[in-house]
């Protein structure tokens, strides 16, 4: 638990809009250990979501140093990046971005592709992933065929099948009841204790961030 | 395999889009190859030139004749193997619409000179020997239903009052180029009939049709003959076969022109069409494209499925018309077989469709790279499909 696998020193990002300099955040340090499951917590604009794309390597800071997984990925050029995020980053969207071409199986599968995993070694994988979210015998099926709780699971499975350093989720209850939601959120406790799956999630529920197991809130793009 | 799927599933997205598109390729490819293939077959004529073969006729122009006379000194011109001559007949057959080429000619010289019409000897020893033989090419005698023996009434235009013929062979062409609409009988029965009732039109013939020993002196032999009748009441202009058929060619000219400009507008509405198609999909996937950059694909796996999906549809497009192509151009031919013989898709017209279809599919598909590689991951995924 002591390993830090995202360390940043004075982060800072800023957009611009035509001319006029907007900061989202200013000067985050942050550390995150190895097998810790983090809520990143904040109002509407507080700069969470602009934080964990920056983590996963999508978005690239304006100043500070962000090392994730050992290495400064702020000095990664795009084609390493790239690289980078398919080795080390598990991502689950609020609205799952599944391919609606392709079936479940077929959707956990994209990122192995990527890899040199064979057909029978990927097909063992996905399988795994799949079981794991309960979702074993929906392989078939393809996301029209799924509820949204099943299709979160999905992408959730799709996260973990290449066995990622780090998962990364934005919202991932923001498009679900209820009861979905808690069964999102048990899953991802479940990958962070059963299988110490070092885990940040965004959100602003707060039944939500009460599975993880460390609530940072951001604010104004300050954290707390 | 799994790239390809993608490929094909993402075509298929919207399956009203993408057969409207592949129907509208189609279309294209269809227009677009039957109006090549109009043109290649206007070049026949050229295209069965021979080399060693020049045709010698009035300077002024084609409609004036030459003295049958020329035909032996033609012949003492250092250079000039063998010589035949045919004139242009212009019967009617039954009815004005059933119009065929029609060239009274000197039986044996003329197959001599043309080896590529194919005649069997014996039809051959018959027409020879008849006056009012004549040898009808496969096409013409498949159009009209008639065999050998049958007798054929020609009403004549140029040589007024009805003529009477006989069907004493069939020729075939030697290669798909021959025209085998052609009618061709003993010019010896025109002057006879001549001799009597238009004295003044005796010993004239249309043209000549010289062979030659070297191609490679076809224009000095052609400047001699041409320099032995300067000055003359016929003066003469001798030109290779081939520029003979392109001197003709080129009374159509505005119409080739117009032909061309039309295929190319074609080729244009084809990009339209495709860079539409991908242009929508690339503007409703801006969402799907930075999420799979998330995953880790890379600019070159993007570029080669929106590439990919262009090609399938414009490749499914190119298939489907050059289906159609073949259909339509074979009715063409039947219809028009009179007007355009040998009228079929040449090889080089199918491989240029493929051409014409993956540069069009490689053009159609660079907005939409570009597009799906500029947006910045990040503001990809905000896009809400």
């Amino acid at each position: 638990m002591n390993e830090a696998i995202v360390r940043t020193h004075e982060l800072y990002k800023s957009y611009y809009r035509d001319s006029l300099e907007i900061p989202v955040l200013h000067n985050i340090n942050l550390d995150i250990s190895q097998g810790q499951f983090v809520a990143l917590m904040g109002p509407s604009g507080s700069g969470k979501t602009t934080l964990l794309n920056l983590i996963a390597g999508i978005d690239q800071p304006t100043s500070g140093t962000l090392a994730v997984a050992g290495e400064d990925i702020s000095r990664l050029a795009e084609g390493d990046l790239a690289k980078w995020r398919a080795r080390h980053i598990g991502f689950i969207f609020q609205f799952y971005n599944l391919l609606p071409v392709l079936t479940a199986f077929e959707n956990v599968e994209l990122p192995l592709l990527l890899t040199g995993l064979s057909r029978k070694e990927r097909r063992e994988h996905v399988e795994m992933a799949l079981s794991i979210v309960g979702l074993a015998d929906r392989m078939k099926h393809y996301p029209r065929q799924l509820s949204g709780g099943q299709e979160q699971r999905v992408a959730i499975a799709r996260a973990i099948v290449s066995d990622p350093t780090l998962l990364l989720a934005d919202e991932p209850t923001g498009d679900l009841d209820k009861t979905s939601a808690e069964e999102i959120m048990t899953l991802l406790t479940r990958l962070n204790k059963e299988f110490n799956k070092t885990i940040i999630v965004v959100t602003h529920d707060p039944r939500a961030a009460d599975k993880a197991g460390v609530i940072r809130h951001l604010d104004k793009g300050e954290l707390q | 395999m799994k790239v390809l799927k993608l490929i094909t599933r993402n075509a298929g997205r919207h399956k009203l889009r993408t057969y409207l598109t592949v129907l509208g390729l189609a279309l294209a490819v269809m227009a677009f190859g039957l109006i090549r293939t109009f043109i290649d077959a206007w070049y026949a004529g050229a295209r069965a030139a021979a080399p060693d073969r020049l045709v010698t006729r009035h300077a002024v122009s084609f409609t004036l004749p030459l003295p049958l006379a020329y035909k032996e000194q033609i012949l003492q011109i250092e250079g000039v193997k063998d010589i035949t001559y045919g004139t242009w007949f212009g019967g009617i057959y039954v009815d004005p619409r059933n119009f065929f080429p029609q060239f009274g000619v000197e039986p044996e010289s003329f197959f001599r000179i043309y080896p590529e019409y194919l005649v069997p000897p014996d039809q051959m020893q018959d027409f020879v020997r008849d006056r009012r033989g004549a040898i009808a090419g496969q096409g013409l005698v498949d159009r009209f239903g008639w065999k050998v023996g049958d007798q054929i009434t020609l009403i004549g235009t140029i040589y007024p009052g009805d003529w009477q013929f006989v069907i004493d062979g069939i020729y075939h062409g030697e290669n798909p180029d021959v025209d085998e609409t052609a009618f061709v009988f003993n010019y010896a029965y025109v002057e006879e009939r001549m001799k009597q009732e238009s004295p003044g039109r005796v010993g004239q013939i249309g043209w000549y049709v010289l062979r030659i020993d070297d191609p490679n002196n076809s224009s000095a032999i052609g400047a001699k003959v041409d320099a032995r009748y300067d000055n003359s009441w016929a003066e003469t202009k001798t030109e290779t076969e081939k520029e003979f058929a392109l001197s003709f060619i080129a009374m159509g000219d505005a119409i080739i022109i117009g032909l061309r400009v039309v295929s190319y507008l074609i080729i244009g509405v084809i990009f339209l069409v495709l860079a539409n198609t991908m242009a929508m999909a690339a503007r409703e996937r801006i969402s799907e494209n930075a999420f799979m950059r998330t995953l880790g694909f890379r600019g070159y796996h993007l570029t080669g499925l929106i590439l990919g999906e262009s090609i399938f549809v414009a490749v499914l497009g190119g298939i489907v018309g050059m289906g159609l192509l073949s259909l339509v151009a074979k009715g063409v031919e039947i219809a028009l077989s009179s007007y355009f013989p040998g009228f079929a898709v040449l090889p080089t017209t199918y491989i240029l469709v493929v051409i014409i279809a993956l540069t069009i599919a490689t053009a159609a598909s660079i907005f939409p790279v570009f597009r799906a590689l500029r947006v910045k991951i990040v503001d990809g995924l905000r896009v809400v499909d």
